[in-house]
């Protein structure tokens, strides 16, 4: 533990090339089961249902850092956290996509429509599409030429997208809500932690205010 | 009073010596034999079925390969993965296996499954497939008209229904430990459907017994509606008066009506039902009113409001 706390670079280079790797997993077995034609008798649903899967598990993993991070103390974990979000965009980008050219094959009028008509493709098209923003400025010069606070105010959206890409999930399932439920309590916890830091520090403030008052 | 002409036996009832002696392999093959009645090897899923009349009507639409038909299923009784049905059906016993027949009719009664395959000539069918989540296939079934089983009970006057039980044992179907459906699966459709010549009770498919995870031993296949109504491994069937209430009704009122006629003019309210993607094609096809078979069925509807009745 107090090995893992603090990295140094080097060992954190390989932990990253690790992450790397790992993240590529999912999208490497989809082209293995595309090449060797395995993907079953829906490969396109097949895709769509894989794609759409690992994009709301690094969001949440993603989401697990910060909160991380405050609990255990690892610093490090944080110099994570770009790249990890980051294959969130990857994995929603190749999500639409697949809805776009295997699914629609651009038909436009069905998209529009969909997107209109079908409460969870109203719902997932938008939390694509704020990610979209959050990607372009996850580089250092962007970041330095927002500003910090800004910056961090532009990817709170990420909170939203998460929470429009579970809906989506739940939403468009037939019956069995179980895996959308899971993804729903996960994220309920993980925004739990941070309502509950948010409110700390408010009481804190709270604190300061009335001792203040009480010396006047 | 003479012992031993009493316990005289007449030369043709004495054993041969050769089959005195093959007594051993005769008991080998006698118990070889019931135990292939137990678990009956001529019947199994896999197994050929005789005499099947090879279709007459010509279906131009490639066939769904015999391995997509048999791994891509919704059979919610072994879980709701569309590869769960395959994975998970072994468990289910298709031998012994009864149905019972019963409600508003003259003659009840509780049919075998052997009775039931050899109750009218097997045929072939070859059918569209249209699911409810907008995908198809074309698969060519074994069996024949339901029709042809519920003549035989005689239907009285006041049938107006017909309800299909399915199995409940979550022993042999796992997927049932999960309240995902009200068990057992209850599917129904109205007398006139349920006697229509398109409506099959099908007993198995390209020619061989109906794999476990497609609906064995025995399920019904109304091509013109979606594939959820075609209720499989059927174990009761009631003639009833008033309308029964489905497990899908239960589930989703909104999204699943008693009807369910392939439409493609009814959205279900999720997601639109006028293109589907079938089964090893990449480009949508547009959904054909009744599946295409709206020559046939209509007129069943002549008259009705098929968006309220959906």
């Amino acid at each position: 533990m107090i090995l893992l706390k603090k990295l140094d670079n080097k060992a954190l280079a390989w932990v990253k090339f690790s992450v790397f790797l790992l993240a590529l997993i999912p999208i490497a077995r989809l082209g293995v089961g595309a090449y060797f034609d395995d993907l079953g008798a829906n490969p396109i649903e097949k895709i769509t249902r894989t794609t759409g899967y690992w994009t709301l598990v690094f969001l949440l993993i993603t989401l697990t850092i910060t909160p991380l991070r405050r609990i255990i103390g690892w610093t490090w974990l944080m110099r994570l956290r770009r790249m990890l979000g980051l294959f969130v965009f990857f994995y929603a980008s190749l999500h639409f996509l697949t809805y776009l050219v295997l699914d629609q094959f651009f038909d436009w009028a069905a998209i529009i429509k969909d997107i209109v008509k079908r409460p969870y493709i109203t719902v997932g098209f938008p939390a694509f599409i704020l990610l979209i923003p959050l990607a372009i400025t996850s580089n250092n010069r962007l970041i330095g030429l927002l500003g910090g606070r800004r910056w961090l105010l532009l990817h709170r959206l990420v909170y939203l997208c998460a929470i429009g890409g579970v809906v989506h999930y739940w939403w468009l399932v037939k019956k069995d809500i179980s895996n959308p439920l899971t993804f729903a309590v996960l994220l309920g916890l993980l925004l739990g932690v941070r309502l509950l830091y948010w409110l700390r520090g408010l009481n804190k403030s709270f604190a300061v205010f009335n001792r203040s008052g009480d010396v006047t | 009073m003479n012992k031993t002409q009493s316990i005289a036996v007449n030369a043709s009832e004495i054993t041969p010596p050769e089959l005195f002696y093959n007594r051993r392999h005769f008991m080998q093959l006698s118990a070889g034999l019931t135990l292939a009645g137990l678990l009956p090897f001529e019947v199994l899923a896999g197994d050929k079925l005789e005499n099947v009349k090879t279709a007459t009507d010509s279906m131009t639409e490639k066939l769904t390969p015999f391995k997509d038909v048999t791994s891509y299923n919704n059979f919610y009784e072994f879980g709701t993965g569309k590869e769960d049905p395959a994975r998970y059906a072994g468990s289910l016993k298709t031998r012994p296996w009864t149905i019972t027949v019963e409600g508003e009719v003259n003659k009840p009664k509780v049919f075998d499954i052997e009775e039931i395959l050899k109750l009218a000539p097997l045929e072939e069918r070859i059918y569209r497939l249209r699911c409810v989540e907008a995908w198809s296939m074309v698969i060519p079934w074994a069996g024949y008209p339901l029709a042809e089983l519920l003549k035989r009970v005689e239907p009285k006057g006041n049938a107006k229904f017909v309800e299909f039980i399915s199995l409940h044992d979550p022993e042999q179907m796992p997927g049932q430990k999960s309240p995902t459906l009200n068990w057992p699966y209850r599917e129904g459709l109205r007398i006139d459907e349920a006697m229509h010549p398109l409506t099959l009770l099908a007993l198995g498919l390209y020619g061989e017994v109906l794999p476990n995870q497609n609906g064995a031993p025995i399920r019904l296949v109304v091509p013109w509606k979606y594939g959820f109504k075609s209720a499989k491994s059927i174990v009761k069937i009631r003639l009833v008066e008033k309308q029964p209430i489905t497990s899908w009704m239960t589930a989703g009122p909104a999204e699943y009506g008693f009807y369910s006629n392939v439409n493609p003019e009814v959205d279900h309210p999720r997601w639109t039902q006028s293109k589907e993607r079938r089964i090893g094609e990449f480009l949508k096809r547009p959904t054909l009113p009744f599946n295409g078979y709206a020559e046939q069925v209509a007129h069943l509807y002549a008259g009705m409001d098929l968006i309220k009745n959906f």
